[in-house]
């Protein structure tokens, strides 16, 4: 018995693949998409004038961090689709990007000081 | 009862295995690069001889090539939009515009990588050198992987091969190609505006 038909004799609403069918329908149209396209041109364009603006190299870093962390979630959420698509890719991306996140840390933390 | 009259797939998860595999191939490659851009955080700082990230980087024009990516990843996602459409023409032109901006990019880092090179910073000159070179070439691979994947698309759709019934096809190419341009949205942050 597959994970789909155990869902479906416990009279589940929606199987995963029907969530994906019923959310496909109302993934984003080119409009949305071309909108969403020229928000993150409009963001680069802030990110680099930020770069040749005088300002706390500190607040610099959090700002610029912070658009770039927009640019990449509309980027995954609309135009790869996990807005839309089955939670099931949702957790196996955010998993990957925690465990990189981790290792990046450990990484800095651990041998920052210590190379040569 | 049929797969099409249920509208699931006949897997252990009812969703369709290209999918997952791809989504857990992103994940790992998660990994891939994180790992050298934490290298490259590490070792940027430590080279004993120039030259240095600030005598190089040449913000606005790494900043055209991150608008080019930016854009093909537009460009992937109408061709996308495209097909699950029906209008194999719209795919086709979208497939090559996102193909040739991809080729821009490549040629961008091609010119960066030449200009860097005569400015005296080779694999092994420092750390800088080897941590920067290793983390964009790999990235560039990727990029020019996925235009090869493209292109190879963008011939069989010529060819009558891709139909409507065969987007995923294409959303999973999509998926591969917006991969490589949010890397590419980190390493403009981390490695060209954020520098010590």
């Amino acid at each position: 018995m597959t994970l789909a038909d155990y869902r479906s004799k416990r009279g589940e609403p929606a199987l995963p693949e029907e969530e994906h069918g019923e959310h496909a329908e109302h993934h984003p149209g080119a409009l949305e998409y071309t909108q969403i396209g020229l928000i993150l041109a409009f963001i680069t364009a802030v990110e680099v004038g930020l770069y040749y603006i005088d300002m706390s190299h500190t607040l610099l870093v959090a700002v610029l961090i912070a658009l770039s962390i927009a640019k990449f979630s509309m980027v995954v959420l609309w135009f790869m689709h996990l807005k839309f698509d089955n939670r099931l890719f949702s957790v196996l991306f955010v998993g990957g990007l925690a465990l990189t996140f981790a290792v990046f840390i450990a990484a800095i933390a651990a041998l920052r000081g210590k190379l040569v | 009862m049929s797969h099409a009259a249920t509208g699931h797939l006949e897997t252990s998860t009812g969703i369709d295995n290209k999918k997952l595999l791809m989504w857990l191939f992103l994940a790992s490659d998660c990994l891939f690069f994180g790992s050298f851009i934490a290298a490259y955080l590490l070792y940027r700082d430590r080279s004993l001889v120039g030259p240095y990230p600030e005598d190089l980087f040449d913000i606005p024009f790494t900043s055209v090539s991150a608008f080019v990516l930016l854009m093909s990843s537009v460009s992937m996602v109408l061709a996308l939009s495209a097909i699950q459409r029906g209008n194999v023409r719209g795919l086709q032109i979208w497939l090559f515009a996102t193909a040739a901006l991809g080729a821009l990019f490549i040629a961008g880092q091609a010119y960066e990588f030449t200009e860097f090179y005569h400015e005296g910073l080779r694999l092994d000159t420092n750390l800088f050198g080897t941590t920067f070179y290793v983390l964009t070439g790999f990235h560039g691979a990727h990029v020019t992987i996925g235009i090869l994947i493209l292109l190879s698309l963008f011939i069989v759709s010529l060819r009558g091969g891709i139909q409507q019934k065969d987007s995923l096809t294409i959303e999973l190419a999509g998926l591969y190609w917006h991969f490589v341009d949010i890397v590419w949205i980190v390493i403009f942050t981390l490695i060209y505006l954020i520098q010590p």
